[in-house]
């Protein structure tokens, strides 16, 4: 039965399908919904891991034992777990194990554009890219089989435009293969010296079967296909760049279209190349298959006509190698940009503002809270990586001692716990004197609101254990832990003064949950008196989009405020009610 | 002949439903569809666009420049945003709803005056809605997505019933009254 799915949704399907029995993730964009998805499923044991290595750690130890298994994140997340991926290459699987990982060209959601493919090739480890949802159901399938054909993880790369788009896709039955017996065997999962020697050389054979099977199987079933029309254009390509291909130019050229993107054919690629008059390889951020092809000594055009960075589109094709530009109407008027903003009642905001009155340095980290970083706040001085703001600050306090009593570190709760908290126990060991925020807004936000260790619930929504905060903080050796309302700007602004003043460790849990949660009550929307308003503008400094300035007065827009009473906290003449 | 429709908007106002309600409508004409959305960072009250694609087969999800026949626009600087997209002979149903972006919020950029205007001296075709008043009557003021999915729905050739169906299987129960009621103003709207 055909039905329209996400990308994502698709993936675990085909997951579902295949007979995952065992799922762990870490949530990031655009990965997260495969795994919602695949919690919605009872005969999948599912959970959110506390970040991408023990996602996949998790997913490994199940595949031994026996489990189809099955993990998931962003482009980025894939650095944090490549320690198990290398490894794992070499060990090998059991039951099946598939690791899915959703790039981010055009950065909608990221802070670089990576591209993963790299990864396969590095870690030796099979790599499908499907190109709409119905090959996202096949190849996650398909993916389960090749693990245990090969007896390796595969990798199944997604790319933004693949994993949120919908399109039709043909569902059908799961077939649960069961669990697989476990053997001891440990020349195959111990991976100390002797046995890793023996074991590369069986991943160098592998690839050399893979090869052989990108050439003829993957030809049969269709995972890397050739379709011939007008040969004076061959187009290489794989991924979404099909379909913008496809739409650009039809029937006007040929298409060599590669399901598998480690490892590459090359006499599949060869013989195409030879059919057609000029060959274009086209693929988003890194010049991966282009490089294969020269190194084999083939001439095709890539990097040279398109670019390395962002999104492709139809558009682009239909210019470069037809010449054909699109025509389009124009406004002749000077838009504002529309960049992301903390939301009407966030309860970043009033931290964000203690610390502009505090003038502060603020080394940042990854999660809604990044938008502190945005005009009129603007007090986040460094982003780098999760959990990179605690370790960071430490390292600036190192450089320059005199720096700790002007800046912080600020961190989401989810974030903390994914990496934050090595960064601290840094701290605590070589006894900085460095101020650690920690944004607990009890849920990961960014990412859509998904669970995490510290909120008390599972991914399904059951009770679960949860990570005190405060305690963990003071078990890993920070004897000066505060707890502040971010509503509340005074306290906010006291206890981190305090803190900075204090010549030791401390960490500040700023605690509110986000305001977006179905089971947060709102007060009701605040009110502008026009009459006490004396148009100083003293509340647009917050930067709420609730707030605007309508015929010389401030307003506040009923539909977005939620009563939070920030911005009545800075009107110096009670004029909001 | 595919067709191409964008919905853009403001992160928050309900774009992704209504192009779920959308998508599910083509779907029981028995087209091929592709939606593609944004989900993350950019949601967060940052400008957003959704692309509806349909006909026999469709390939690329995203919609480029002069490729779309509507745009249903949740907002006035939106519509003016996005109209490059628009075929020359496209047309524009926009929601006459204005939201200040954080440049203007904070002073650094003005609003700009009839947005409109300048969107029809392009020479798109414009239908204008004041849809969020019509929500708040039907119920609740983020059913504006609803009140502007029944506009769009009257420019179509697809059945009332197709698209009634298409809203209750995509909305919860609780709020569906209300919801029908929104689709309905739209609809009947000028």
């Amino acid at each position: 039965m055909k039905k329209l799915l996400l990308g994502n949704e698709a993936v675990a399907r085909g997951l579902f399908e295949g007979g995952c029995r065992v799922a762990s993730s870490y949530p990031g964009t655009p990965s997260t919904e495969v795994t919602e998805f695949i919690s919605t499923y009872d005969e999948i044991v599912s959970e959110w891991a506390p970040n991408e290595k023990v996602a996949c750690e998790v997913a490994f130890g199940a595949a031994v034992a026996g489990a189809r298994s099955f993990c998931a994140m962003k482009h980025v997340g894939l650095n944090v777990a490549a320690d198990p991926l290398f490894t794992s290459s070499y060990t090998g699987v059991n039951a099946g194990m598939v690791i899915v990982v959703a790039d981010d060209p055009g950065m909608h959601s990221s802070q670089n554009e990576q591209d993963s493919r790299h990864y396969a090739q590095a870690s030796k480890i099979m790599m499908l890219e499907p190109a709409d949802s119905d090959e996202c159901l096949k190849y996650s399938k398909l993916a389960f089989e090749l693990s245990e054909k090969f007896d390796t993880p595969v990798l199944l790369r997604l790319t933004t435009r693949v994993a949120h788009s919908r399109s039709l896709a043909d569902v059908g039955e799961r077939n649960d293969t069961g669990l697989k017996p476990y053997e001891k065997n440990p020349q195959k999962y111990v991976m100390v010296p002797a046995n890793a020697k023996v074991k590369h050389v069986v991943v160098e054979d592998r690839i050399l079967n893979q090869i052989a099977y990108c050439e003829t199987e993957a030809v049969a079933n269709g995972l890397n296909s050739v379709e011939y029309n007008d040969k004076k254009i061959g187009v290489i390509t794989a991924g979404i760049c099909y379909e913008y291909a496809k739409e650009a130019l039809g029937d006007k050229a040929s298409y060599l279209k590669l399901g598998c993107v480690y490892p590459l054919p090359t006499k599949l690629v060869e013989d195409f190349c030879k059919e057609c008059e000029t060959v274009y390889v086209l693929e988003e951020l890194d010049d991966y298959i282009e490089t294969h092809c020269k190194k084999i000594g083939l001439n095709v055009i890539g990097k040279e006509k398109f670019t390395l960075q962002g999104e492709y589109s139809q558009g682009m094709i239909k210019k470069v190698i037809l010449g054909e530009e699109a025509t389009s109407l124009k406004a002749d008027v000077d838009i504002p940009a529309r960049p992301p903003v903390l939301c009407a009642g966030c309860p970043h905001r009033g931290l964000f503002y203690a610390l502009k009155k505090l003038n502060v340095t603020v080394s940042g980290d990854i999660g809604c809270y990044t938008l502190g970083a945005s005009k009129p706040l603007g007090m986040i001085d460094t982003v780098l990586c999760m959990g990179g703001s605690v370790s960071g600050l430490h390292g600036r306090n190192l450089a320059d001692p005199d720096n700790a009593k002007k800046s912080v570190a600020v961190i989401g709760d989810s974030t903390f716990i994914h990496s934050g908290v090595t960064g601290l126990i840094d701290i605590a060991y070589n006894n900085s004197n460095s101020v650690t925020i920690i944004l607990d807004n009890s849920i990961t936000g960014m990412t859509g609101h998904q669970q995490n260790p510290t909120t008390g619930f599972n991914i399904k929504g059951e009770p679960a254990a949860a990570v005190s905060l405060e305690k963990l903080c003071a078990a890993v050796g920070i004897n000066n832990v505060f707890v502040v309302d971010p509503y509340n700007l005074d306290e906010c602004y006291e206890t981190i003064g305090n803190a900075l003043n204090l010549n030791a460790p401390a960490v500040v849990i700023s605690r509110r949950p986000c305001a977006l949660l179905k089971t947060v009550k709102h007060n009701p929307p605040l009110k502008v008196n026009k009459d006490k308003c004396k148009s100083c503008k003293m509340c647009m400094k917050i930067g709420c989009p609730a707030i605007s300035m309508k015929d010389g007065k401030a307003e506040i827009d009923f539909t977005q405020c939620l009563g939070c009473n920030v911005c009545s906290q800075l009107c110096k003449f009670g004029a909001i009610e | 002949m595919n067709k191409a429709i964008m919905i853009v908007g403001v992160g928050g106002q309900g774009t992704l439903l209504a192009s779920r309600i959308l998508g599910s409508a083509l779907l029981s004409k028995g087209y091929d569809v592709k939606v593609s959305e944004v989900h993350g960072m950019s949601q967060r009250g940052g400008s957003v666009v959704t692309y509806v694609k349909y006909g026999e087969k469709v390939y690329s999800p995203v919609i480029g420049e002069g490729e779309a026949d509507l745009i249903l626009a949740f907002e006035q600087l939106e519509a003016a945003r996005w109209l490059s997209c628009l075929k020359p002979d496209g047309k524009v149903i926009v929601n006459t709803q204005k939201i200040d972006p954080m440049s203007v919020v904070i002073g650094d950029k003005a609003y700009p005056d009839a947005v409109l205007d300048s969107v029809r001296a392009a020479g798109a075709q414009v239908q204008e809605l004041d849809a969020l008043p019509l929500a708040v009557e039907a119920g609740s003021a983020k059913a504006v997505n609803v009140v502007l999915i029944g506009a769009m729905a009257k420019n179509t050739d697809i059945d009332k019933e197709i698209w009634l169906d298409a809203v209750k299987s995509c909305v919860p129960t609780k709020f569906l009254e209300l919801n029908l009621k929104a689709f309905e103003f739209g609809y009947s709207s000028k």
